[in-house]
């Protein structure tokens, strides 16, 4: 049992530590393949979970996790940035050494918090709860400190594939619910498509700083 | 049965079938008649209900929420048949996106539905999330820069606020996972509630503060409140009805479920001073807030913020009497508030602006108009005879004897938003014309009907109400 536990939870640390790369990406392309990434260990350690809890719906999740996370939302991204014409884009991040320390903080800050409190629960849940709320903090950290749309939509996403690796960690969460989470984020996703070709028409650009000058009632 | 499938069946097949039919006259019309079965099927839960199931659950608290939500569905969708027509001819919708509308009326409907009768807390969170959705789309709708922008922040600020939602579904999941075991049953209401006294009260604490911050968002809880004033200026008006008049109420209600929950743990922390922190915070800052606006749909929004600050504070107070208060302020502000945004959606039409300083002396150029929107603002700021002078009398008297000197802080922000409401609706119901004149065809109707409501339950509240308010009030403990 105990080397099933150590892979979980290295797989839940691969995540963290996928996010943590989110953090600094300057490069749009590079930012959608850090994404992919994530997005294929949150498939890895959505099966990994499968196996351990020997439940074999959560096989389900994570071939959604593969198909929708790493494959189909990356691919769009990808697309999505050729046609806006912003793939050689560099959009500045801030302070990398700061958001850094901010990031390492928010993890140790979600193990103080959840560890405790979870004692009586699952061993392999606790551990993976307590990581995926370090993926939820750093996906919106990953949305404070990006100045564009895209770059919030990647922070949104990697916050998404944490809470899904929270559900996948809770044991026998029902597979009616894992489902249609992952239909909603589709939804969502698409939503977000829609609005990003809007944005660009009518701003001729996806900078957030261009929209902020219409915000409220400065007109 | 046959109510359930007249509250979540209709809007669901009508959405499908309004998204392929592009004549306005025709779609309004099934748009209403779809939203009139639906308030009939709602009406049907009062008298017979389904037994509660693995998926459904009708109970005295949410039937409240569910008759209400029908039947402002049903009224906003009688206004937008007259206000979407004016946008047709305007041009400023297309038939196009007139097609799209109806049908992302309906499915917001639905949803908003689904999350009030959801007997499962993961099925719950889907119909928010998805109802946050279909408004983002519609908020969107025009696609001018000012409402692609209010849409994005919606979205983002909305979608976070979800997430953090979920987290919270699952902590709570986690928590009842060592008492009741694995699948649906750790997800089901009443399985919830009934073993909650097992539950690991730090777990269900922590969870506690992300459904808070989560829902709250969707509330519009000051700090989290800034997508709403955005969304409800920028989205066509009888969106911003809805958004205000219901979407609201759909949070507060997933909100107060959670509340019963961490009630019933013995060991877990009380939710009612967060509840009331942040319904201050919420009174105090858009009262102050409600002096500085120009636009008049960002300033019956931000009395929303207000109101929401009211409601939440009367629930975190709670006793018998608070959350008898609560749920009278929420009913009232609802009917009242969409009242307005119907009035301000013919008013803004007419005059071709939204900004204040473009009206005045509407009561003098729209009597009919005008007339109604100070009786609304008048019961928006809490002034007799209409039901938010009863419901506001109640937040004050039950929760002074509790704790006086939040109360104290509580009436000043009511006596602040008061002062604003007023000095707003003096400048553009009295005094000079200004702006526009043209004579406008308004949808009369539901507004009256909202306003005689909100003044019948200022002058008489019929016992047989009371009783039913009173006993959905216990249920929250």
């Amino acid at each position: 049992m105990g080397l099933g536990f150590d892979i979980a939870h290295m797989l839940a640390g691969l995540m963290v530590l996928a996010s943590l790369l989110l953090l600094y990406q300057d490069r749009l392309t590079a930012l959608i393949n850090v994404l992919r990434l994530h997005g294929l260990i949150l498939a890895l350690a959505v099966a990994w979970q499968a196996h351990i809890q020997s439940a074999p719906e959560l096989f389900v999740s994570a071939a959604i996790a593969l198909l929708v996370k790493a494959l189909v939302i990356p691919g769009a991204l990808d697309r999505i940035v050729e046609r806006l014409g912003i793939h050689r884009s560099v959009e500045t991040v801030g302070g990398i050494g700061l958001t850094m320390f901010a990031g390492m903080a928010l993890v140790a800050l979600s193990l103080r918090v959840m560890l405790p409190v979870t004692a009586g629960a699952d061993p392999v849940s606790r551990q993976d709860i307590a990581l995926a709320l370090s993926v939820v903090l750093i996906g919106l950290l990953v949305m404070v400190t990006r100045r564009n749309a895209l770059g919030q939509v990647a922070g949104f996403l990697s916050l998404e594939n944490g809470i899904d690796l929270a559900a996948a960690g809770a044991r026998g969460m029902p597979l009616v619910v894992e489902l249609s989470v992952a239909f909603s984020v589709l939804i969502a996703f698409i939503v977000i498509g829609i609005f990003l070709f809007r944005i660009r028409e009518r701003f001729d650009t996806v900078d957030l700083a261009a929209l902020e000058a219409f915000r409220g009632e400065r007109r | 049965m046959i109510a359930l499938a007249a509250v979540l069946g209709v809007p669901l097949a009508a959405a499908f079938l309004l998204s392929f039919i592009a004549g306005y006259r025709l779609s309004a019309r099934i748009n209403g008649l779809a939203s009139f079965v639906s308030f009939a099927g709602s009406l049907l839960f009062l008298v017979h209900r389904p037994a509660p199931g693995a998926l459904f659950l009708v109970d005295d608290l949410n039937i409240v929420f569910i008759v209400l939500n029908c039947f402002v569905g049903f009224t906003t969708s009688l206004f937008s048949a007259g206000y979407i027509g004016h946008e047709l001819e305007s041009g400023k919708l297309t038939p196009a996106s007139l097609r799209f509308y109806y049908a992302m009326y309906q499915l917001m409907l639905f949803c908003m539905s689904l999350a009030l009768i959801a007997a499962n807390i993961g099925l719950m969170w889907v119909a928010v999330e998805l109802a946050t959705l279909s408004t983002v789309m519609m908020v969107g709708i025009y696609r001018t820069h000012e409402a692609i922008e209010a849409a994005w922040k919606y979205f983002i600020l909305g979608s976070v606020g979800i997430a953090l939602a979920l987290f919270g579904t699952i902590l709570v999941y986690l928590a009842a996972h060592p008492v009741i075991g694995e699948g649906a049953q750790g997800m089901l209401w009443t399985a919830l509630l009934a073993h909650a006294w097992k539950f690991d009260p730090a777990l269900l604490d922590t969870a506690f503060v992300f459904l808070l911050l989560g829902y709250g968002t969707k509330i519009g809880l000051v700090p989290m409140h800034a997508w709403l004033p955005d969304a409800h200026a920028e989205g066509p008006t009888p969106i911003s009805a809805v958004l205000s008049g219901l979407l609201l109420n759909v949070a507060l209600y997933a909100l107060l479920r959670f509340k019963i929950l961490l009630a019933a743990c013995p060991g877990a922390i009380a939710p009612g001073p967060l509840m009331i922190a942040l319904g201050l915070a919420s009174t105090l800052l858009a009262a102050l807030m409600l002096y500085r606006r120009r636009d008049i749909k960002r300033l019956f929004a931000y009395s929303s913020i207000e109101q929401m600050g009211i409601i939440v504070f009367s629930f975190g107070v709670a006793g018998p009497l608070g959350n008898l208060a609560g749920l009278l302020q929420m009913t009232m502000h609802s009917l009242t508030k969409s009242a307005i945004f119907f009035s301000v959606g013919h008013v803004a039409q007419v005059k071709g602006t939204q900004r204040m300083a473009e009206m005045g002396g509407l009561t003098e150029s729209h009597p009919l108009l005008g007339w109604t929107l100070v009786a609304g603002v008048i019961a928006i700021a809490g002034l007799p005879p209409f039901g938010l002078f009863t419901s506001e009398f109640l937040v004050v008297s039950s929760s002074f004897s509790r704790a006086p000197l939040l109360t104290a802080i509580l009436v000043l922000g009511l006596l602040l938003s008061f002062g604003a409401l007023l000095l707003r609706l003096g400048k553009i119901a009295f005094g000079p014309v200004r702006g526009e004149t043209a004579p406008v065809r308004a949808s009369s109707a539901p507004i009256f009907a909202h306003l005689a409501l909100v003044l019948t339950a200022g002058l008489w509240l019929p016992p047989p109400l009371v009783a039913w308010f009173r006993h959905a009030a216990s249920l929250l403990g």
